[in-house]
């Protein structure tokens, strides 16, 4: 039988369009000129000058710690409310999956001005730490969400034969359910930790001043900067940084999933 | 001596529902003692109140005379299988079967015997290092008996063990399950809604009926005395006979007569007097057919009939025949050598023959019970 061409014609368009400007970005970034217009020979100077960017690298460090904090606070708590969600059920459960549901669909400006006006409110300053709040607020959604998907093909059997099987909660928790939630906890805090390294709109509003994570610094440099190809290697550099950390996170998840 | 296991009027409600009534078993050192009823009797929620995993609202459980109402399933010397098998999937076979021994913090070489003893006894050997989901469903099911085994239960709690698997499977681990019970020694209690698996592999067998305890006893004695209408009707099959008590024979039979069939003579196994209205259970195997009409004894009732329904089953034929105002089942098995005798077919006229022993007098009738018989479509 003659087979189509056209699902490996489809293919190739989808990957030109998802990859095509990132190719782009990539290919500028090792380009001399300064406006991108045109190949001007191959040049590290943009990598160069990012080392010197003292403000880039404060920024890039303030991101990888928020997401950090965000990814790690959103796992304990997303995993929590999860649970909460799947083993008792009533009529304030419906409004906590409400509440969990709710913020995946909220504008994020809707977001971000509520956040401001609460801290306003409590007399809090801005700085890394509320950025930190915030994002954790947004992230916990998807922890939980996700884990409680897990939870849900999860035979509730296996904790009652392990504790038949002599083990204490505690015992039966950290060997039986949390290695077999894990996937599922670490699949959320990687979806956490991408959603908080690209934020900015809730980050726009919530930072302090001189607290500026990446994508807020780079926004603001658009604007006024000569040296955009700066930003096109701190992107080239964070683009191989997700590769690895994807590539790990899947070996990781790997010998869990059946 | 105590029994090794005491439920002791135990009682276990769910919102409104009563899942268990009031339900007091004793089961002795070695037994395998069935739970058998239909699903929603309680028979699980009996299993699990024995495991720990619920509580009872009244009674007490005691296991060697100890109260173990209480305790939590981790603190009870007794082990499950799982309907489900509830093996972990990240986990070895051999881990799997190792869990318990670890958690009791065993020395590790103990721990690495008693694991190949039982991988042995479940024959899985070759498949020590294989994960659960890369084994059958029948390895599966022996994994989880192993896992369970290899702590030394007092007691070895058996939730449906073969329901999930296939007929000529759960047929060939029975057999396996009586061996291992054989060679352990360990006490099971079986729950099943099988009333063959109950039979073949039980000691004594409990049936449940409604959270109650409907009666207890051998396999033959359940079969071939039950106390109850539902027993009667679940275990196996049957055919009910109202009948009034008459005059008494020689013996313990009496006479007694079935409206719309006719006098029959009746073994009087209970005290009844004359008058008394009583229920007969009458297996349909213990009735014959046969076109001349039968040379019957005085502990004999025969009766004519018309042959309304057929089934054919291989080793055994049923029929349904109609004799007067009742339609009575009964089931024969070929004898081939009988060549030149031509099976009875649908609309002959035929006689059946019971002995009057056959019948059982029931202490408690239900007429709902009825509808667990098996029975043709009305035309």
């Amino acid at each position: 039988m003659h087979r189509s061409k056209i699902p490996f014609l489809t293919t190739l368009l989808v990957l030109a369009f998802f990859y095509l400007p990132i190719a782009l970005l990539v290919l500028n970034s090792f380009n001399s000129s300064r406006y991108g217009t045109g190949w001007q020979g191959f040049s590290l100077q943009w990598y160069a000058r990012l080392m010197e960017r003292e403000d880039l690298l404060a920024a890039l460090r303030n991101s990888l710690l928020v997401a950090a904090a965000a990814s790690i606070g959103s796992m304990v708590l997303g995993t929590a409310a999860a649970f909460a969600l799947h083993l008792y059920r009533s009529r304030l459960q419906d409004r906590h999956h409400l509440l969990i549901t709710v913020p995946l669909v909220l504008p994020d400006v809707l977001m971000g001005m509520s956040l401001l006006t609460l801290f306003v409110a409590l007399g809090k300053s801005l700085d890394l730490l509320t950025v930190g709040i915030a994002h954790v607020t947004f992230c916990i959604s998807y922890v939980a969400l996700v884990v409680q998907a897990r939870l849900q093909d999860f035979d509730s059997n296996i904790v009652e034969a392990a504790r038949d099987l002599g083990a204490s909660r505690l015992q039966a928790f950290l060997r039986v359910t949390l290695p077999l939630l894990a996937p599922g906890i670490l699949a959320g805090g990687l979806l956490a930790f991408t959603l908080s390294i690209d934020d900015y709109v809730v980050t726009f509003f919530v930072k302090g001043p001189g607290a500026d994570t990446l994508p807020t610094l780079v926004y603001s440099m658009i604007k006024k900067s000569r040296e955009l190809p700066v930003i096109n290697a701190l992107s080239t550099f964070i683009l191989a940084l997700t590769f690895v950390v994807v590539a790990l996170a899947q070996r990781l998840t790997r010998p869990a999933a059946r | 001596m105590p029994p090794l296991l005491r439920f002791e009027n135990v009682t276990k409600r769910f919102g409104s529902f009563t899942a268990v009534d009031a339900v007091t078993i004793e089961i002795e050192k070695g037994e395998v003692f069935s739970l058998l009823g239909p699903s929603g009797c309680g028979k699980t929620t009996l299993l699990r109140m024995c495991a720990g995993f619920e509580t009872p609202d009244a009674g007490r459980i005691l296991l060697e005379g100890r109260d173990i109402t209480g305790l939590p399933p981790d603190e009870r010397p007794v082990n499950t299988v799982f309907q489900s098998y509830a093996l972990f999937p990240h986990l070895s076979i051999r881990d799997n079967i190792a869990f318990g021994l670890r958690i009791a913090k065993r020395p590790k070489n103990e721990i690495r015997n008693q694991v190949d003893r039982m991988l042995d006894l479940v024959d899985l050997t070759p498949h020590a290092d294989k994960k659960p989901a890369q084994v059958s469903g029948g390895q599966k099911q022996r994994v989880a008996i192993a896992r369970a085994l290899v702590n030394k239960p007092r007691v070895l709690l058996l939730d449906e063990p073969l329901a999930a698997l296939d007929l000529k499977l759960r047929q060939r681990l029975l057999v396996e399950l009586d061996a291992i019970h054989d060679e352990v020694g360990i006490t099971f209690i079986y729950v099943t809604h099988d009333q063959g698996e109950a039979m073949s592999i039980s000691d004594r067998i409990a049936v449940m009926h409604c959270g109650k305890v409907e009666q207890i006893g051998r396999p033959a004695e359940i079969y071939e005395a039950p106390r109850t209408s539902f027993v009667a009707a679940f275990i196996g099959d049957t055919n009910f006979l109202d009948a009034t008590v008459g005059m008494p024979l020689e013996g313990e039979f009496s006479r007694a007569c079935v409206d719309g069939l006719g006098e029959i003579v009746i073994d009087r196994d209970k005290p009844v007097h004359p008058g008394d209205l009583v229920h007969l259970s009458l297996r349909p195997e213990k009735i014959l057919v046969s076109r001349e009409q039968p040379s019957a004894g005085p502990l004999d009732n025969a009766v004519q009939g018309i042959v309304e329904d057929v089934i054919y089953f291989g080793a055994r034929t049923r029929y349904w025949v109609r004799c007067g105002e009742w339609r009575l089942c009964a089931e024969i098995q070929h004898r081939k050598f009988l060549l030149d005798e031509q099976p009875p077919v649908w609309g002959d006229k035929v006689w059946i023959r019971w002995h009057a022993n056959d019948g059982y007098l029931l202490e408690q009738y239900h007429s709902e019970d009825e509808t667990l018989l098996t029975l043709p479509d009305e035309d």
